[in-house]
């Protein structure tokens, strides 16, 4: 499947409320010469948990960044939870959220303080339960009325994913959400993604390197190569297409250019 | 509520939340707090002697008592209004913190309001120390000036805002690279403003540019308050009209820099 063509694929994972969380059709962005995303076209069910994958340059944060409403397309358009992105991202801006490595939470300030403020812009009600739950939740206890620049960046990482959960959101974008996580904590980060999803039918879309991850989490794959979709389908059915065991197989088939003869 | 209505909405709650973190942002670190009171408390000890060694020497200074350190606590007003303003927003983007609130429910407008709040607090406690000081000091009472201080407060501050509001979007726009912006515009307002002469100082042809400026009315309303005890209504009339004009422009330039940094990507970092 090689959804170029302006059609919307959904993927294998069921849509359980009839209408997608994101809709992202011919969607395109051109820095000056660059082609970052070249016209893509995809739909995400709602509940569902999507893997973006690709190698770097591959335009997976663009594609975040333009479904978050942070980076204007050239062209084509991007719907989140039914509402046009980003005109009407007022609409929808408090019942998303997102982690990226490419921002970070205020160092000075403790933990405590920016999950409160967080909590403060998203109107979150019962904000100190909601606090206290995150820091059992995430294990970040210990280190609640710690600055954010005096942690770890293991502990950087929770406190940014509580941070993103902090609202509840229907839809979490993540990049790379256990880039800097040591093998146990990172497991454990999955195992908590995994039991939101089922507790709050929340739809993730992430972007990974983490094959390992991408194969544990997410009921459907999109790969990307310099802009464009070079498939999309569930974990097994791509391991199945290119008669791979791991993800990994898959993707460096993909990134050395052996997808075409690999998928035959 | 409808999308638009959402657009249009401006949220109390939003405002006091950024508030609240610029707040403990000044808290957490004393330095912040000391830069703060440091600076006005040189210029105004500086300035002050300046004006007593002058007042000996000159009919004119002593007569018209007050008139540099009024004009010192005046500029000191619109400068430290702007870098109350912006230094706030650099918070954030030395934080890398810009692309949390961008993505968040907050509001670009929301955001402007609370950094004006925080220009206006941190202009306090720069700003009241100053002023004791001149009383103490220098028997200056730069209350004394009466009403007519809230007309001069009230249009400096709002050209402040603008400058701020005005830069923001360039550091927005052009990341931190320009950063030393914020730092030096609102000194080429310096000689213009005509903070410690009278406009007709001025060649002909610069003094049409002088009075483009909202703050050259105030301190030529101060001048004539403190020289001929005349407080200048149409003066601040005039530039009030003018800061109303300058602060829808800037926060048209505002939105349309942000609008410019979210075609570019550079809301994603916000490095050089």
């Amino acid at each position: 499947m090689t959804p170029q063509d302006g059609a919307l694929p959904e993927g294998p994972a069921p849509d359980r409320s009839g209408s997608a969380a994101i809709e992202v059709a011919h969607l395109t962005k051109v820095y000056k010469t660059t082609r970052a995303v070249d016209g893509i076209s995809f739909r995400i069910a709602r509940g569902s948990i999507t893997g973006l994958l690709g190698g770097n340059g591959a335009g997976k944060t663009t594609t975040i960044a333009m479904i978050m409403g942070l980076v204007l397309p050239t062209s084509g358009r991007v719907r989140v939870l039914g509402h046009s992105m980003p005109d009407e991202s007022a609409a929808v801006l408090g019942r998303m959220n997102f982690e990226s490595p490419y921002v970070d939470m205020p160092m000075r300030l403790t933990v405590r303080q920016n999950l409160a403020i967080f909590g403060r812009l998203y109107a979150v009600a019962n904000l100190s339960e909601r606090i206290a739950q995150l820091a059992t939740d995430l294990d970040l206890t210990d280190f609640l009325d710690r600055a954010n620049g005096k942690l770890s960046a293991g502990q950087k990482t929770r406190v940014a994913l509580a941070k993103a959960l902090i609202n509840e959101p229907e839809l979490l974008l993540l990049d790379e959400p256990t880039a800097s996580l040591d093998p146990d904590t990172a497991d454990w980060v999955r195992e908590h993604l995994t039991t939101y999803r089922r507790t709050h039918d929340a739809t993730i879309l992430l972007a990974s390197h983490n094959m390992l991850e991408v194969e544990r989490l997410c009921d459907r794959i999109i790969i990307m190569k310099r802009g464009r979709i070079v498939d999309d389908d569930s974990p097994s059915g791509i391991m199945a297409r290119y008669n791979r065991t791991t993800l990994e197989e898959v993707f460096l088939d993909v990134a050395r250019g052996r997808a075409r003869e690999a998928a035959q | 509520m409808t999308a638009i209505a959402a657009r249009r909405t401006i949220a109390p709650h939003r405002i006091g939340a950024m508030i609240l973190r610029y707040w403990y942002l000044l808290l957490s670190s004393w330095p912040r707090l000391l830069e703060l009171i440091y600076w006005p408390t040189v210029q105004i000890i500086t300035w002050g002697f300046l004006q007593t060694y002058i007042a000996y020497n000159a009919g004119f200074f002593a007569r018209a008592g007050g008139t540099l350190i009024g004009a010192v606590i005046l500029w000191d007003i619109l400068f430290r209004g702007q870098l109350g303003f912006s230094i706030s927003f650099l918070e954030e983007m030395w934080a890398r913190n810009l692309g949390n609130l961008m993505m968040s429910p907050l509001r670009p407008i929301e955001f402007l309001l609370a950094l004006m709040a925080m220009s206006l607090i941190r202009l306090a406690i720069g700003i009241i120390p100053m002023t004791l000081l001149a009383l103490v000091l220098f028997h200056f009472n730069f209350y004394g000036l009466g009403l007519p201080l809230i007309a001069f407060f009230c249009n400096l501050i709002f050209t402040s805002w603008s400058v701020g509001i005005l830069v923001s979007g360039l550091v927005v726009r052009n990341g931190l690279g320009a950063e030393s912006i914020v730092w030096t515009l609102m000194f080429a307002l310096m000689p213009l403003a005509c903070i410690y002469y009278p406009v007709s100082v001025l060649p002909g042809w610069l003094q049409y540019v002088a009075w483009s400026l909202p703050p050259t009315y105030v301190f030529e309303g101060m001048r004539a308050l403190l020289s001929d005890h005349v407080f200048r209504l149409d003066l601040m009339l005039e530039a009030a009209v003018l800061n109303a004009a300058l602060l829808v422009a800037s926060i048209a330039a505002f939105l349309a820099l942000l609008r410019s940094a979210r075609r570019h990507g550079s809301l994603l970092g916000g490095g050089e």
